[in-house]
């Protein structure tokens, strides 16, 4: 069995899809790619079926919050792992606050489910197409996304919450 | 130990005579209340470890006549809240305390229960006074189980001095529904 490398699988992919491959980077041995949204689903299928890449392994979908970089201040990461070949890959797909839609990968890897609603919960990211988009971690009367850095940071001055009120 | 180190509780304040004891039947049922509660343990985190200590052979909460833990609420005198509540729990722990009897006593145990604590975040209750009425607080992060131990004494000091008519008081009534219970 031949084991595939980082080069293959980006090559691969940027044979398929062309321009949906922005960029392409391997920090720490890590082929790391940013796509476009909007053909992620078809990333994925094809990451998921290609009969050498079979990545067939959902290891963690999260986000994270750029409110410097203008129109796409989100960012929804996405980690799959091909079991046979033990390569692990990151999806980076980028998105605008005002808009953050991104395809639910619920049809093809069950276990998105409950990592998209935590993404949802925490970043406010819509993946569209997803069965039951509610929150799953915080109280469902929750109106905001408590990970979003659009909060200050607490009041440096405040002392009722020193050691010494807690015997430590 | 033999058995002259064993103290009994002492009787309340009253007439005593030839054969004859008598007292309020209020200060009776308050000594056999205090001395046979059964606490519910709600434990979340590490002052739930404490609390089990507390339970155990060393510190032996029994000696006070809380010797069987109810898990059911049905069957509890007194709700031991020990650890962090998130705002997710909180609907919960309201339910477990209603669906406890009257007369019902809450022990909040540890900085976590009595104020949220070190946690003081966007998911975690500030205190379970938020959700509930508290008897007695004990601080500590988490504290050791004498705390604990002083803790169930000072409910049962209260247990012991409560009148049978409190549960039935206006201010008693007007305390519940600031929590939005009936």
């Amino acid at each position: 069995m031949t084991l595939i490398t980082n080069e293959f699988v980006l090559e691969r992919l940027q044979n398929q899809f062309g321009d949906a491959i922005r960029s392409a980077d391997i920090p720490y041995g890590m082929l790391t790619l940013v796509i476009d949204p909007d053909r992620l689903l078809d990333i994925m299928k094809f990451l998921f079926d290609d009969p050498l890449m079979k990545f067939r392994f959902l290891t963690d979908i999260c986000g994270s919050h750029y409110p410097d970089l203008k129109g796409e201040e989100l960012c929804a990461v996405y980690h799959v792992h091909s079991l046979e070949n033990n390569v692990r890959i990151r999806l980076k797909a980028f998105l605008p606050i005002t808009n953050p839609d991104v395809p639910s990968l619920t049809p093809l890897y069950s276990s998105a489910n409950w990592m998209e609603r935590e993404t949802y919960d925490f970043y406010g990211i819509i993946f569209t197409g997803h069965p039951n988009l509610t929150r799953i971690l915080n109280v469902d009367e929750m109106d905001y996304f408590p990970l979003r850095k659009e909060y200050p940071l607490e009041d440096a001055t405040r002392r009722d919450k020193e050691d010494e009120y807690f015997g430590r | 130990m033999s058995t002259a180190d064993i103290t009994i509780s002492p009787a309340p304040p009253g007439i005593e005579g030839q054969g004859f004891f008598a007292t309020t039947l209020e200060k009776t049922i308050g000594l056999a209340r205090a001395n046979s509660l059964w606490p519910l343990p709600f434990a979340t985190s590490c002052c739930g470890i404490e609390f089990m200590a507390t339970m155990g052979s060393n510190y032996d909460l029994a000696r006070f006549g809380s010797e069987r833990m109810s898990f059911s609420p049905r069957q509890a005198d007194l709700l031991i809240v020990a650890g962090t509540i998130a705002k997710k729990m909180g609907p919960i722990l309201k339910k477990v305390y209603l669906q406890m009897a009257e007369p019902r006593w809450v022990l909040s145990v540890g900085a976590c229960a009595c104020s949220g604590g070190i946690f003081d975040t966007y998911s975690v209750l500030q205190g379970i006074d938020q959700v509930i009425p508290v008897d007695v607080y004990v601080p500590g992060c988490p504290p050791r189980p004498e705390q604990i131990i002083d803790g169930l004494m000072k409910v049962q000091e209260l247990v012991k001095n409560e009148p049978l008519r409190r549960r039935n008081s206006p201010e008693y009534k007007a305390l519940l529904s600031s929590y939005g219970i009936q």
